[in-house]
């Protein structure tokens, strides 16, 4: 059965990536195409008594100028799709009208014949600034001072408290309580193509067509369609090539909008790409939490209870799912431990920054994060050994599903398995006796770990703002050829291979003769899109079910040509034998027959049904079409969709253990070893799979090490290129020791959990947890990220 | 005040009179239609512009147009000869050295030119070699497996 699914398969994507011939949005061109550049503040907080675009609309190459006011009655608010008890949410405007409310507000839009005039013309627009007292500080702007929205009255948008149990009672039934407070820093998420539309509208057909790099066409359809105020049914939006999105890619941006109203009014296509400097100045950012957690533990290393009581730093404006993000933080706090009693007390609080989004794990890495640094700071407390703590706590793998005091049922799991691989991998005790004799030495060598338990799958659509399905349909064509149309749009996770493998074992057919189509609203029936670890979970068992139906119509159809019962036939790798047949010598089969995978070649061939023992699914797609033999009352055709909705979250999780050297003379901190045991369920393409799992570690390495997005105390953005905002480069990372265990999720039919967001909500704490075991000698427990060289040489020299 | 410029890319001739402000990726992409080299940072920090220039890896993001006037340039599209890929973009193929896709042809620029100068390199060496590229999807792994199998490749191996 299984011919692809679980092989290392090479990406069929690839070839058009690597040869420089695939389309990112930019890589489109348009006859008469203009080109869009913006105006953005200067300044965290200010009034705008003015903006003078004379000069601006003389300059050669200029079409038009728009300003807020141009735009305030005619564009509709950026929209947020959290709802929360009592939630501000402020009115935000695609252009800045009165006040401008942090660095890169886009303020006036210029369009030009060229880019290189649309730039210029920024230059000639000049803003009539009032500079306002900033909120910088989360916990200073959630105290008083400046006021962001004066409508409100305070930087409050929310306070939500969440978890389970007696958190007083366990805490006070606690032999020993740690607090520890922790700071989550700011974070861009760089997606290495910046975010770019195009936008062309057809004023006869009254049709907008608008290019972006998302990950969510179809909800990004809706809402342009709201906003713009065109019928969604005339608005069709394509994600061609995404060059990573990371969670920044899940939104709905004031450009998006603004390109698609401003090609209506000029009757032309439009163009904005943005640039490094805008992306991070306006593309959403993430984490952003200043928190103290308080951890309640026996003597033994039991857990009692942790509170976690938070400030969220979520920038000047709700972005689509901004204010949702710490609730995710809430939910995940019990991490892999049983926990009596939790309960997170968080403050949602407007700053004049960015606003903070979903980036790359999306409240979970702060959680995993706080959970995984307390246990360390609790072993440091009992004097135990890390991985005691843990062991301690860990539910058994027979008490799945197990219910967390935040209100979720894990679906499946075996914390200790993992734990056990990777102290296998690591040569755990080796390790502890290497830092024995390194200490002796006098040099720093820490060993850190975490075990984590992530959300994935989302969701149950209870539990999502806006639909937590996904769909699919499976067509096979006339020719034999399958079409796979998913709503789970990707951004460089390879579904056209994984879902191309799942599809093509379910048919019997060949994996090349498969295409999986995403990403064009014009195309692809409605769906939800890719974030959140969903896309195989949910989409791709969409897609399986959708698979199995269209097979049942098949038989039905095999079952009339082949004169048994359906229910008699048997199928295997793409055909349907009659029950005699079964048992018929293969090779009179195969030469009778096209070899599966092969679909007719030129014209389509008459199917000769007389005498026949078997047919192929790709037979019978010719047949189906021609619709001469179809049983009675039969639809012809050969196509189904599926809408899945499922019934839980998947919990993947794992261990990671790290190992840090640090030189005593710089305070620089070295990864020497990395050592990942991640359990994401029944794996699909294990290549792809080691490649998320990569690709997240080394996120989390950058936000351990090297990263943050900083504002000074005025809000100027002081991170705002790449020669600041320190990305990881691959001479700094070490070769990553990966491996798994397997235990499926119950959840869905292909046992798959989700391996997208892994590596940055394992690996943070193993990292920093190192750092402090290595520093634990100088009495450090706890050090803030990112851990800067400068931070510490400072502990090591006092 | 234009100038003109005289530029062979991929193999092929190509004049063309420019403002001399416009940048050489600029050229590339939007007077040759060449759009697999990227734009990912404007910087010289990130690479996805890498180009070969008259045999040297450059980011093409910083260098105008006329700055390669009578130049040889190779692109991502014309590094395959005879349809063959280069043996790092199949490297990159075999090993999954890509997921979005986007620093891709930089990157691969980028090793063929390490390739070049160091036929047989260590992973500290290819990483090194790497350092003027940066990837947010891969983690790096994968694209340092990728010049390796494309050294031993090239080796006959």
């Amino acid at each position: 059965m299984s011919k692809y699914v679980g092989k290392r398969i090479k990406r069929t994507e690839d070839p058009r990536l690597i040869k420089g011939l695939a389309h990112y949005v930019d890589d489109i061109g348009l006859p008469n195409i203009l080109h869009v550049a913006f105006v953005r503040s200067l300044y965290a907080h200010a009034r705008i008594n003015g903006v003078d675009t004379s000069e601006a609309l003389k300059a050669p190459g200029v079409v038009a100028v728009y300003t807020g006011e141009d735009v305030a009655e005619k564009v509709g608010p950026v929209p947020c799709a959290a709802a929360l008890p009592d939630l501000k949410v402020p009115d935000y405007r695609v252009l800045a009208t009165d006040k401008a409310l942090f660095v890169g507000h886009p303020i006036a839009a210029v369009v030009a014949t060229d880019k290189y005039s649309a730039r210029d013309a920024v230059d000639l627009i000049s803003v009539d600034y009032e500079e306002l007292p900033v909120a910088i500080d989360v916990e200073t702007a959630a105290q008083g001072g400046a006021v962001i929205h004066e409508k409100f009255g305070d930087n409050i948008a929310y306070k939500l408290t969440s978890g389970e149990g007696d958190i007083e009672a366990a805490l006070k039934s606690a032999d020993h309580i740690v607090t520890q407070r922790m700071v989550h820093q700011r974070l861009a998420p760089i997606a290495m193509e910046p975010r770019g539309v195009l936008a062309r509208y057809f004023p006869g057909e009254e049709e907008l067509t608008i290019w972006s790099s998302t990950q969510i066409p179809h909800l990004l359809r809706t809402q342009l369609a709201l906003m713009i105020g065109i019928p969604e049914n005339k608005l069709r939006v394509i994600t061609p090539e995404v060059g990573g999105g990371f969670g920044s890619k899940l939104n709905v941006y004031a450009e998006e909008a603004l390109l698609g109203w401003i090609s209506i009014q000029l009757g032309q296509p439009v163009k904005w790409i943005e640039s490094r400097r805008e992306n991070v100045q306006a593309t959403i950012h993430g984490r952003a939490q200043v928190g103290t957690v308080e951890v309640g533990c026996k003597n033994d290393g039991t857990l009692t209870g942790l509170r976690y009581n938070v400030f969220a730093d979520l920038g000047a404006y709700h972005q689509l799912l901004t204010p949702a993000i710490p609730t995710l933080t809430g939910l995940m706090l019990s991490g892999a431990y049983k926990i009596p009693a939790i309960q997170m007390n968080v403050t949602g609080v407007f700053t004049n920054k960015m606003s903070t989004d979903a980036y790359r794990g999306a409240g979970r890495p702060e959680a995993t994060y706080v959970v995984e640094r307390a246990m360390d700071i609790v072993a440091a407390e009992l004097k135990m050994d890390p991985v005691e703590v843990r062991r301690k706590n860990f539910p058994a793998a027979t008490e799945f599903p197990f219910h967390t005091a935040t209100g979720l049922d894990y679906d499946s799991g075996n914390y200790q398995g993992a734990l056990d691989k990777a102290l296998g991998i690591s040569g755990y005790e080796t390790l502890r006796a290497d830092q024995a004799k390194a200490r002796a030495a006098g040099k720093l060598m820490g060993i850190g770990m975490s075990s984590y338990v992530e959300i994935c799958a989302l969701g149950p659509s209870q539990a999502m703002p806006a639909g937590g399905w996904e769909s699919a349909t499976v067509r096979i064509e006339p020719t034999g050829k399958v079409t796979v149309m998913t709503g789970a749009s990707p951004h460089g996770q390879g579904q056209e291979t994984s879902f191309a493998q799942i599809a093509a074992d379910e048919l019997g057919v060949n994996l090349h003769d498969i295409t999986v189509i995403h990403g064009d609203t014009g195309v692809v029936q409605y769906g939800i899109g890719t974030f959140g670890s969903r896309a195989t979970a949910v989409g791709g068992t969409a897609m399986l079910i959708a698979i199995q139906r269209l097979k049942e119509k098949a038989a039905k159809i095999a079952a009339h040509i082949l004169q048994c019962e359906a229910s008699a036939l048997a199928f295997d790798a793409g055909r349907y034998y009659r029950p005699a047949a079964a048992a018929a010598s293969t090779t009179e089969v195969s030469e009778l027959d096209v070899p599966v995978g092969e679909a007719p070649a030129g014209a389509l061939p008459e199917p000769d049904t007389e005498g026949r023992k078997t047919l192929t699914i790709q037979e019978i797609a010719l047949i189906a079409h021609i619709a001469k033999e179809l049983p009675p009352d039969t639809e012809p055709g050969l196509s189904a969709t599926y809408f899945f909705e499922p019934k839980n979250f998947t919990f993947p999780f794992g261990t990671h253990i790290c190992v840090v050297e640090i030189d005593k003379d710089t305070g620089e901190t070295k990864i020497v070893r990395y050592i990942a045991v991640d359990d994401c369920g029944k794996v699909i393409n294990p290549l792809l799979v080691d490649g998320q799992v990569h690709g997240g570690i080394v996120q989390a390495m950058g936000q351990a090490l090297y990263e943050e997005v900083v504002y000074d105390e005025q809000g100027q953005l002081i991170t705002g290129e790449l020669m600041d905002y320190a990305l990881p480069k691959a001479s700094q990372i070490p070769w990553l020791e990966t491996d798994r265990t397997e235990t499926p999720s119950p959840v869905n039919p292909l046992g798959v959990k989700g391996v997208g967001e892994a590596g940055t909500i394992g690996a943070t704490p193993a990292i920093v947890n190192a750092i402090v075991d290595a520093l634990s000698p100088f009495g450090v427990k706890h050090l803030d990220m990112p851990v800067r060289p400068e931070n510490v040489w400072k502990i090591i020299k006092t | 005040m234009k100038q003109a410029i005289s530029i062979n890319v991929n193999g092929i001739d190509h004049t063309a009179d420019v403002e001399p402000r416009l940048l050489l990726v600029h050229y590339l992409r939007d007077v040759l239609s060449l759009t697999g080299t990227h734009i990912g940072c404007e910087t010289s920090i990130c690479g996805a512009c890498t180009v070969m220039i008259d045999g040297q890896a450059v980011k093409s993001c910083t260098m105008f147009a006329v700055q390669a006037d009578g130049a040889r340039i190779t692109t991502i599209e014309g590094l395959a000869t005879n349809g063959e890929l280069h043996p790092v973009q199949e490297g990159f193929w075999e090993k999954h050295g890509l997921q979005c896709g986007y620093c891709t042809p930089g990157m691969i620029i980028a090793g063929a030119q390490l390739l070049d100068r160091n036929a047989d390199p260590s992973r500290a060496e290819i990483r090194h070699g790497l350092e003027g590229n940066l990837c947010r999807c891969t983690g790096y792994q994968h694209i340092v497996e990728a010049v390796e199998f494309a050294a031993k490749k090239a080796a006959g191996g």
